[in-house]
């Protein structure tokens, strides 16, 4: 039984912040390149113990390139790799204190369910009736007791992905990788074994890092993420933070949807910023210590669901424009609401409205002329 | 349901019944004159021998004067159960180093780049291209005093004297290897090709070092190519007689060979007791390695 939920237990765990934090794995300046394409550039990141890392980004972007330089099954070349201080650039896979969970699980398909978990406490040599409790133990952590006999093609795609892991976790590694756990699943399972998989990951307090392309997942199970472009990191922090101060345009688009408004600064007060935008006019923002002046050219970004949508104009509001419903996306549980602003020259502008009642009763329909509006908390200053 | 579906399911056993049908004529029918051969007696004759069944009707004569003279004649000469065992021995001799030759060779071209590959495989099989009789007598030149092998040699300084291999027993196996190596990488290939690179990079993630990593995964994942390989050059082996002939001496009879110098001594019967004897030897052990591969659960 849990005293606190474990989303208690993860606000106060921030060893990032933590000057004297030693962490598990260092990347120091990596570099990998294959031929004339770098997959990864002068990366630097540290994880700590017990640390739940996402890395996300887009196919292509160096993420699972890193994933594999961590497990030894490529080299960098430049750089170094450090896992609990010690350098293991150089160490081939098969001696490092690392497991990896393979997207395509890589079980072996002449071995039972035990056979595959135990396949890696074979290799340390342990006592026969040592193995046999582990694979029992393991077997019971994912819940798959009773089907240790059964062969890889005798299983459901879930039950295949519980013995993929409890294959990776049955050596106890100080890291786990996963690469793109979920993708094999279905949106349903997808959901329960996310929740399953953070349990998993604070009882037995095993660095985790996923590396994934859904952004859900990311932020659903990690304490940090970090969004890679082009085999750098562009942003490393908590969910929160990625998804309410993305760090730049990229960022802000790749983690959710944004609506993104070119201007002008006019003025800056303090922490009060005023924008001249082209589609929404006169814009006013909460920007904290901003870094730029008068007269800068600077993006709004402005998330879909923190913008309200109205038939009359509401008066109190700071920030408002009118527009004309251009589009509706129903999708259960969200509309999602294209609203031409700014007449002619206009554009679109996405708003993001939560269903609270029932179809029938749809307040809004195509070409209602209606008016957007939003906080001065709400929208952003994006980097280019 | 189409109405079209009756006629469709007609077709179907029709297609079915076609390799049957093609069995029936071409090995069945076959092996039953065979068999009805080797229950007969020699004869000084066209064909040469006196058979004992002549057709449905004198069934019942038949059985009651059911001949196994030949085959108790191949019982009580040794010469033949020596000259069995002996080709046993050469054909599994032959299977294993094609194996020790081949595995490694299948492991490299699997490994390769995979645009050089075609071109490896094709490398294999390029000796098909030329016929088989020339090739073999292209050994003999390699291989007989003063040859291609003992100039080569010689000439390097790494012997002072002719090697004598031919018409040896190394001679016939190195024949032998020669010929049937594709047989033996082929079906390795199919199989280490289609092995997912993956499963090795979970051993080695498991803390597998190579060696280990391949015994314990490549190896037992390559059983079913291993197999076909294996039965693929020691089938054939066991019955060859041309390079024997050509490449082996007095010593090297093998059973095919004996079968041959049989026929042609016109005792069509007791060769065709030597060849029934020969199937059953392969046939018997290769459906028990059958059934017992289907019983462990259709997985080879």
């Amino acid at each position: 039984m849990r005293k606190a939920s474990p989303g208690s237990l993860r606000r106060a765990f921030q060893p990032w912040n933590d000057a004297d934090a030693k962490p598990l794995v260092e990347f120091r300046g990596v570099t990998k390149r294959f031929g004339a394409v770098t997959a990864v550039s002068e990366l630097s990141l540290s994880l700590y113990p017990r640390e739940f890392f996402a890395l996300l980004g887009p196919s292509g972007c160096g993420k699972t390139t890193l994933m594999r330089m961590l497990a030894g099954f490529e080299t960098p070349d430049e750089g170094q790799i450090l896992i609990d201080g010690i350098d293991i650039t150089a160490v081939p896979p098969h001696l490092r204190p690392v497991n990896m969970m393979f997207q395509s699980y890589a079980l072996f398909p002449h071995l039972s369910v035990a056979g595959n978990i135990a396949y890696g406490l074979k290799r340390e040599g342990l006592p026969r009736a040592e193995i046999a409790r582990r694979v029992e133990e393991m077997l019971a952590l994912v819940k798959l007791g009773g089907l240790g006999r059964r062969k890889p093609d005798q299983l459901s795609g879930g039950q295949r992905q519980r013995v993929a892991l409890a294959r990776a976790l049955a050596k106890r590694p100080k890291l786990l990788l996963l690469d793109e756990p979920m993708a094999a699943l279905d949106r349903k399972l997808r959901e329960a074994t996310q929740f399953e998989l953070m349990d998993l990951q604070s009882q037995l307090g095993t660095t985790f890092m996923v590396v994934t392309h859904d952004q859900d997942e990311a932020m659903t199970m990690a304490d940090r993420m970090a969004v890679m472009d082009h085999g750098r990191l562009v942003q490393i922090a908590p969910p929160d933070v990625i998804y309410e101060a993305p760090v730049n345009r990229y960022v802000a688009e790749f983690v959710g949807d944004i609506n993104v408004l070119e201007g002008r600064v006019t003025s800056v007060e303090g922490d009060l910023v005023r924008v001249e935008t082209v589609l929404a006019g006169k814009v006013e923002l909460d920007e904290e210590a901003p870094a730029f002046g008068r007269n800068a050219s600077v993006l709004v970004g402005l998330r879909p669901e923190k913008i309200a949508l109205n038939h009359e104009e509401p008066m109190q509001a700071v920030n408002k424009v009118a527009g004309e419903i251009w589009d509706i996306g129903y999708l259960g549980d969200v509309t999602m609401v294209q609203v031409m602003v700014g007449g002619e020259a206009g554009g679109l502008i996405k708003v993001a409205l939560t269903n609270r009642t029932r179809h029938s009763a749809r307040p809004f329909a195509w070409e209602d002329k209606v008016w957007l509006s939003w906080d001065v908390e709400a929208g952003l200053v994006l980097q280019p | 349901m189409s109405a079209s579906a009756v006629p469709a399911a007609r077709l179907g056993r029709l297609v079915l019944a076609a390799p049957y049908l093609w069995l029936l004529l071409f090995f069945l029918a076959p092996f039953a004159m065979v068999l009805r051969i080797a229950l007969s007696d020699a004869d000084t004759a066209l064909p040469p021998y006196a058979p004992h069944f002549e057709g449905i009707a004198t069934l019942w004569s038949f059985l009651g004067k059911l001949d196994f003279e030949n085959f108790r004649l191949l019982a009580d000469d040794s010469l033949y159960g020596q000259t069995y065992l002996y080709s046993l021995r050469i054909a599994a001799l032959t299977t294993l180093i094609a194996l020790a030759i081949g595995y490694p060779l299948a492991y490299a071209i699997a490994a390769a780049p995979r645009r050089w590959r075609p071109v490896l495989l094709v490398l294999v099989v390029l000796p098909f291209w030329t016929s088989f009789l020339i090739r073999v007598y292209a050994w003999i030149g390699i291989l007989r005093p003063e040859g291609l092998l003992d100039m080569v040699l010689g000439s390097l300084g790494l012997t002072s004297e002719p090697l004598r291999l031919l018409n040896t027993e190394a001679a016939v196996l190195i024949g032998m290897v020669y010929s049937y190596l594709p047989f033996m990488v082929l079906p390795l290939y199919a199989t280490l090709e289609k092995l997912d690179r993956s499963l090795l990079e979970a051993a080695a993630d498991l803390g597998a070092a190579p060696a280990t990593a391949f015994l314990t995964v490549t190896l037992p994942l390559s059983r079913p190519g291993l197999f076909a390989g294996a039965a693929l050059v020691f089938i054939p082996s066991v019955g060859e007689f041309v390079i024997p002939d050509l490449l082996g001496g007095p010593d090297t009879m093998m059973i095919g060979n004996l079968l041959w110098t049989t026929f042609s001594s016109r005792d069509w019967p007791l060769a065709s007791a030597v060849a029934i004897i020969l199937l059953v030897a392969l046939v018997l052990p290769l459906a028990w390695l059958q059934r017992a591969r289907l019983a462990r659960g259709g997985g080879v």
